[in-house]
């Protein structure tokens, strides 16, 4: 089967200074993919390129085997891209939107029905005759989630679609966007809510620097880091420095340390004691993404 | 087809939806150049033998509002949708380039000849205009729109803010539309711009349009028709070659 996508060695200068480094990336058709990485790693350049919006300085991007360049207009008929930005016609209310939006990819009024279903899955049927300036901002995201939808692309690529979104429209989201992974789409993410990639991506790849660091199941990320948290809840205070090493991450108020041996939990007990620390509270955790991801991206 | 047809009516229901805006008001500004320039000169100047100067001043007037809508059309909503962001919705879609130009052209002449009717009903009720020959003036009606819709298109891709944009308007577009002769016949000026004259493209544009209602002018619109047609190729083409090259658009 021809991958959903297929990007090869590319690279992305602005002018000097190059946001993309030689990434090879290949996601096949029906995967639900995350694309991580701190800010400025090059997550939405890629994502550019993959969307004709920016050329690559080198390298091919092919969608569903459609190169991006050479053969843009299949590319793009099969592809479907939800912006960073928070973009927005002030002329026209959201169904106007998506019809001409499904319009450009040169399809008529048999769309329509597909259009309103877009409209009824993300919340937005009461708000479809409002001129998109009167949206509040998450209303927004929603109507620019629907806008990619419009054409019913094959491949669909959301880049944060959840900044400043309520719990209630993110389930909602989630459950339309898994729905249509279900049909078959191929649903590429980038996010950095980690929880929500490891809930909902099969797959993950983190980018740091403009290059591929980490490409992976989440199930063997998950396991590259052994052993578990131990999340003490106690009052800030001086550490001793026997336990530095084992200390994954810091809060006002709890400290995370990083076990590979349950062993550990009484020695690390033991010191806080001896430092006159007072614990309120222990807690065993399962390592999760944003571990793993502190341990590839950050170090 | 649905692809272009779609953009073509978008871009009509964008002015029409503030077509008090883009319709309305500028109307509403020809009648007072109408108004006051007729008033102020009318009875002191024959410009051609049997044509009142009023009579002479509105074929000038409606082809210079239906030029400068014209370009307002394809500059403004390019200029808006680059600030606003919003033009990605239409960069991430299969449009070619050629679709996307005819697309914003058109719906520029369709608003140039909106606005230029308007004009020419209203003053309809000053006076009595002949038509001498109908189609040369919808030729250089739908050749001027088509020009300074192509030339709106190009300011379009080249502003990236409003301020540059009104700079493009102020600098060029007002002066060369003043200066074409839509208030005077340039038989009246010095000869040095006379000549000056005759390197504005929008000398043609409002001699041709006149033309085709007095039948007579200062030139003949052979030549008018040949100049704004080439003129309007060539930067059809400029323009074609800005598009595909994604100049500004596509990073
Ligand atoms: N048009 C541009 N001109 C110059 N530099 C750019 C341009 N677009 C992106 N960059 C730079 O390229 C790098 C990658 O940016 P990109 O937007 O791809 O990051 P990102 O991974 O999406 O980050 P974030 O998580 O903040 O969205 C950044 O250093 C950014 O400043
Ligand atoms: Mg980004």
């Amino acid at each position: 089967m021809t991958p959903a996508i297929q990007i090869e060695q590319v690279h992305k200068s602005f002018g000097a200074f190059e946001a993309l480094k030689g990434v090879d990336l290949t996601i096949e058709q029906g995967e639900f993919f995350a694309l991580l990485g701190p800010n400025g790693a090059g997550k939405s350049t890629l994502i550019n390129l993959l969307a004709g919006l920016i050329r690559p300085t080198r390298g091919t991007l092919k969608v569903m085997g459609h190169d991006v360049v050479a053969d843009y207009q299949q590319a793009r008929r099969l592809l479907g891209v939800v912006p960073q930005e928070l973009v927005f016609d002030p002329f026209f209310n959201v169904r106007e939107m998506l019809r001409f939006q499904a319009g450009y990819f040169g399809l008529g009024r048999k769309n329509d029905a597909w259009v309103d279903e877009v409209i009824a899955r993300l919340g937005l049927t009461d708000k479809a005759h409002t001129n998109m300036r009167r949206l509040s901002g998450g209303m927004k995201r929603r109507a620019l989630i629907a806008q990619a939808l419009a054409h019913k692309p094959p491949v669909i690529v959301l880049d944060e679609p959840t900044a400043g979104v309520d719990v209630e429209l993110r389930q909602m989201m989630w459950e339309f966007i898994k729905h249509l992974n279900r049909d078959g789409h191929t649903i590429i993410l980038t996010t950095h809510y980690l929880e929500e990639a490891e809930a909902l991506c099969s797959r993950v790849a983190m980018l740091k620097h403009g290059k591929v660091v980490a490409l992976d199941s989440t199930r063997n990320l998950l396991k590259r880091i052994p052993g578990k948290n131990l999340r003490v809840r106690c009052v800030a205070a001086e550490l001793p420095a026997s336990l530095a090493p084992l200390v994954r991450a810091r809060e006002d108020d709890a400290i995370t340390f990083a076990l590979t041996d349950a062993a550990q939990i009484e020695f690390v007990l033991a010191e806080l004691r001896g430092a006159g620390i007072k614990v309120e509270d222990v807690e065993m955790q399962e390592v999760d993404l944003e571990d793993v991801f502190m341990e590839i991206v950050r170090l | 087809m649905i692809g272009m047809w779609t953009l073509f009516k978008k871009e009509i229901l964008r002015f029409w939806r503030v077509g008090f805006q883009t319709v309305a008001a500028p109307v509403i500004t020809g009648l007072l150049y109408l108004l006051i320039f007729s008033h102020a000169l009318g009875s002191r100047v024959e410009v051609y033998p049997g044509v009142s100067y009023t009579a002479f001043l509105i074929p000038g007037l409606i082809m210079m509002s239906l030029l400068q809508n014209a370009f307002a059309n394809s500059s403004s909503s390019l200029i808006q949708s680059k600030v606003m962001g919003n033009i990605v919705f239409l960069l991430l879609t299969p449009l070619s380039y050629r679709e996307f130009f005819m697309a914003f052209l058109l719906a520029s002449i369709i608003r140039g000849l909106v606005v230029g009717t308007c004009v020419w009903m209203v003053a309809l009720f000053f006076v009595d205009l002949p038509m001498a020959q109908p189609l040369l003036i919808l030729a250089f009606a739908v050749l001027g729109g088509g020009l300074l819709g192509t030339l709106g298109i190009i300011a379009g891709i080249w502003a990236d803010k409003f301020d540059q944009m009104a700079a493009f308007q102020n600098f060029l577009i007002m002066p060369l539309s003043f200066l074409s002769g839509v208030f005077y016949s340039i038989h009246s000026l010095p000869p040095f711009w006379q000549t000056a004259s005759h390197f504005n493209p929008f000398f043609y544009m409002i001699d041709g349009f006149r033309h085709g209602f007095f039948g007579q002018g200062d030139i003949a619109p052979e030549i008018s028709l040949t100049v704004v047609g080439v003129s309007f190729l060539a930067l059809s083409w400029l323009t074609l070659l800005l598009l595909r090259s994604g100049y500004k658009l596509r990073g």
